[in-house]
């Protein structure tokens, strides 16, 4: 009836990990009652659950982003602090099976569970207000595509109460993931948590790619398109093209583990390393996927707080698309060490050298962006100066094992951990965090407070070298990944500054928290009146903060690359029109809600052999989509005397912020309606 | 361009479905197609990796009948230009060829599903299953993802038939069928692709 599921998969004889679960599942009950209590089931049905709206899909993405930020740390946390306790006669407090998911998990949750929906929240906010649209091209697509990353996220969470996660590294190792070497459940997590969130980044970026090749303003050719914009169709292609890989790879070890079949077995003719080099073929462009989006953000926050055209576009576009292409040649550097020749190793580490090309392009743009302008240095600008000076290291140390000789000696080791960590905290989530604190009064409405985000910011960057140059000094040392417990006790005095380090982390991570609850405690005296707080360059500025739900009540025509900024210089912005428009958009539905609630528990049902719940699933599923087909009637209208109300509003709240400006607003007096 | 003009014929019948949703809709199936290629590519290499590791057990030359393949074949590729029939008998907005059509290509598709699972079972039923070696599990899995594929057609234009009867050919229906056939004739080429790298070259 259950499959293998019974009481014992609950592993109650572990203090650390019941302690989790409790509490965990007591914050998630004690935000049930709340919601109970205010009585907001119906608004967080009506509003956000069942919404196809782009924005708060996009918002529902970071808060989901933000909530496997603090699971993937905690898994930081605990690796941290093992081994700066499990040195010689020390054995810690992990055992070594469950220190093994910790860091499966840890890798696991952070690149598919933290910086997917981040930068897929990102976009889904900002790219449709950037190119002048109201929707993206498939909203209930959009709804699909995020209740399934949300399953595979609970799917992940599942893991750690009921069952066990995976053993074998967030990247999965031939063959120990194969059901004779691992015949418990967690390889399964693994497996259908990463298929079902890859199914929603494939269609995430199908609807990306339609929306910014159909969707733009009038005016915006494909090189007035602003640099985020740019980044995140390089970051679509390449999810459009490589998670394809990524699904067979999984879909053929599943058929290793739930057949029998032989194609990463080490008996039958299997080849254990077709899964590595299958893998890599996705994770490679991954890299980029979640990094290219980063580098958008970058470019949008550094032209806007030196009040300059971003220097070189053209070159930034170019070096992004070169990037888009170079990240499919390059997978190997990932395994020199499977021996595949000089030759080939030789080719594979002269595209990784060159792949860094293109990204120095980038670096010299933003800096020559900076020269000569009258830097702002706000939250954001913080975040983009640390990601240069810090993200540097990382590139180097990433050039240096491009050489194939110097990367036999340090692969696996601590060295690589340092070297990938130093690109991607700086490179994306620094980035990540920079377009959190640049888009939070365009998507909510009012500022994050500068101060706390400073704070958090110093912690996280002051931290981040205290975490990390130790790992560099071991990796040279000989230490390798993974070490549950080691018996040199040179490495000791590192791994406790390593651990001082995230502990530093973990205080900016408060800070945020600190810093999102001020935020909201000063909304009102915040709230941003214009919807231009920062005095932007991008049309996602022209719109009010938060966006009224069509976004742009009239389609803005655009001449320039810095759209927003060529309007207001010549005057023509904030204009009412003679008269408003019906606006269609699309219904809301609980479709896509459903069909998330499905493939969790067919996942779940799948990883623990509960057969005909499975296919019931599946079913369920297939169904949903074709009721779903069958309605024609998926749009509703906003009459146009609706839009007149709603952007009245709009104007005297802009009249309003010109009579007595907010502190922290920088929108100059010029800039003010016209009639 | 976001739809904000020329909506109105759509809205007077009381469906909206704008031209450039259904432009939009073709262009992103399109895109799918393109993924679904990377997704048949990979599986190709993996079965040019494995595709000779026998582990002692049968090769392509024991297993393969060539006839009965060519067989096969043929229903799928009829298929694929009863469908164009179809889509040419939509264009000229006549209902019942529309359904006939379906019907006959919906058969073809089933015939040669069912043709390509006899083969499947008594492969299996000779213990030449895709458990005996690297290169049955390859064999398996790269015909019966293009198996897969086309029974999921068959299921969606069960769907569409059912929508041309119960909705008739309006714009959204037609625009399901134009990206159907696009689904189906996509399937036909990959299958050439199956025919000739695994059971042509299976038996040279």
């Amino acid at each position: 009836m259950f499959g293998k599921l019974s009481f014992s998969a609950i592993p109650f004889d572990q203090p650390i990990i019941m302690g989790a679960v409790g509490g965990a599942s007591l914050l998630a009950l004690v935000i049930l009652i709340l919601i109970t209590y205010y009585g907001k089931w119906t608004y967080l049905w009506k509003e956000w659950l069942t919404s196809v709206d782009h924005k708060k899909i996009g918002i529902m993405y970071i808060i989901l982003a933000l909530v496997m930020l603090l699971r993937g740390f905690s898994d930081a946390v605990m690796m941290r602090s093992q081994q700066a306790l499990a040195a010689g006669a020390s054995h810690g407090y992990l055992s070594p099976e469950h220190f093994n998911q910790v860091f499966s998990a840890h890798g696991s949750i952070m690149i598919v569970f933290m910086a997917m929906p981040f930068l897929v929240g990102l976009m889904n906010i900002v790219v449709p207000q950037q190119i002048g649209a109201r929707d993206v091209a498939f909203p209930f697509l959009n709804s699909v595509s995020f209740w399934l990353t949300a399953a595979g996220a609970l799917l992940v969470m599942v893991s750690l109460g009921v069952g066990e996660f995976s053993k074998t590294g967030w990247t999965g190792l031939a063959p120990l993931f194969e059901k004779k070497y691992s015949p418990g459940t967690g390889v399964d997590y693994w497996l259908w948590a990463f298929q079902l969130a890859g199914a929603g980044s494939l269609m995430t970026s199908i609807n990306f790619l339609v929306t910014i090749l159909r969707m733009r303003a009038p005016g915006m050719t494909l090189m007035r398109m602003p640099m985020f914009v740019w980044t995140i169709f390089a970051t679509n292609v390449l999810m459009m093209l490589a998670f394809p890989v990524l699904t067979v790879a999984l879909f053929l070890l599943t058929l290793d583990r739930y057949l029998g079949m032989h194609f990463f077995t080490n008996a039958l003719g299997g080849n254990m390393m077709m899964y590595t080099n299958l893998f890599w073929i996705w994770g490679h462009p991954e890299v980029y996927i979640v990094i290219l989006p980063a580098f958008g953000v970058f470019s949008e926050v550094v032209a806007t707080f030196s009040g300059k055209r971003l220097f070189g576009y053209k070159s930034l576009v170019y070096a992004t698309a070169a990037i888009m292409l170079l990240s499919f040649t390059v997978w190997l550097h990932h395994f020199f060490t499977m021996g595949a020749g000089p030759n080939v190793n030789t080719f594979f580490g002269i595209t990784t050298m060159m792949i860094a090309v293109p990204t120095g392009v980038k670096i010299f743009d933003w800096l020559f962006t900076m020269y000569r302008g009258r830097v702002r240095f706000t939250t954001p600008m913080y975040w983009t100066l640390g990601f240069l000076t810090t993200f540097v290291i990382g590139g180097m140390t990433g050039v240096l094992m491009a050489e194939p000789p110097a990367d036999y000696l340090v692969h696996n080791s601590l060295f690589l951990i340092a070297h990938f960590h130093n690109v991607l905290i700086p490179g994306a989530l620094f980035g990540f965090f920079a377009g959190y604190a640049y888009w939070f009064p365009k998507a909510i409405g009012f500022p994050l407070d500068e101060k706390w985000g400073k704070r958090a910011f110093w912690c996280w960057l002051i931290g981040f070298y205290l975490a990390f140059a130790p790992l560099y000094i071991l990796g040279f040392m000989g230490m390798p990944r993974r070490m549950a417990h080691y018996a040199n006790l040179a490495w000791h005095p590192y791994l406790i500054i390593a651990a001082g380090g995230t502990g530093v982390i973990l205080i900016g991570i408060i800070f945020q928290m600190i810093q999102l609850f001020v935020s909201i405690r000063q909304r009102h005296a915040a709230r941003d009146l214009t919807g231009d707080p920062w005095n932007g360059r991008t049309l996602e500025w022209a719109t009010s903060s938060p966006p009224a739900v069509y976004n742009f009540a009239i389609t803005p025509v655009v001449h320039d690359i810095d759209a927003f900024t060529d309007m207001k210089e010549k005057g023509v912005v904030y204009q009412k029109p003679d008269r408003y428009h019906d606006i269609h958009l699309p219904k809301n539905t609980a479709a896509g809600l459903i069909n998330g609630v499905f493939a969790f528990m067919f996942g779940f049902a799948m990883v623990w052999y509960i057969w005909w719940l499975a296919v019931l699933c599946a079913l369920g599923m297939l169904f949903t989509v074709i009721a779903r087909a069958a309605d024609d009637d998926t749009h509703y209208t906003v009459p146009a005397a609706e839009v007149e109300r709603i952007e009245s509003r709009r104007f005297q709240q802009l009249a309003s912020a010109a009579v007595n400006r907010p502190a922290g607003s920088r929108t100059t007096p010029e800039l003010l309606p016209q009639r | 361009m976001p739809a904000d003009t020329s909506t109105i014929d759509a809205v007077a019948t009381g469906k909206f479905e704008h031209p450039d949703t259904i432009a939009n809709q073709a262009f992103g199936f399109w895109l799918y197609i393109m993924s679904d290629l990377v997704l048949f590519a990979t599986i190709f290499a993996t079965y040019a990796v494995l595709g000779h590791n026998y582990a002692g057990g049968p090769t392509g030359k024991d297993l393969f009948h060539l006839p009965y393949l060519f067989g096969e074949t043929m229903l799928l590729l009829f298929s694929s230009a009863t469908c164009g029939l179809a889509m040419l008998a939509m264009h000229k907005d006549k209902r019942g060829l529309v359904m006939t059509w379906l019907t006959v290509t919906l058969l073809l598709g089933l015939g040669f599903i069912t043709m390509e699972i006899n083969e499947f079972h008594h492969m299996i039923l000779d213990g030449n299953g895709p458990d005996r070696s690297g290169f049955l599990s390859a064999f398996f899995t790269l015909v019966g993802t293009h198996g897969a594929h086309v029974s999921f057609g068959l299921i969606w234009m069960a769907v569409m038939m059912g929508q041309v009867i119960t909705k008739g050919l309006t714009l959204p229906v037609q625009s399901r069928l134009l990206r159907l056939s696009v689904f189906w004739h996509f399937l036909d080429i990959v299958w050439v692709g199956v025919f000739t790298i695994v059971y042509l070259m299976g038996v040279m």
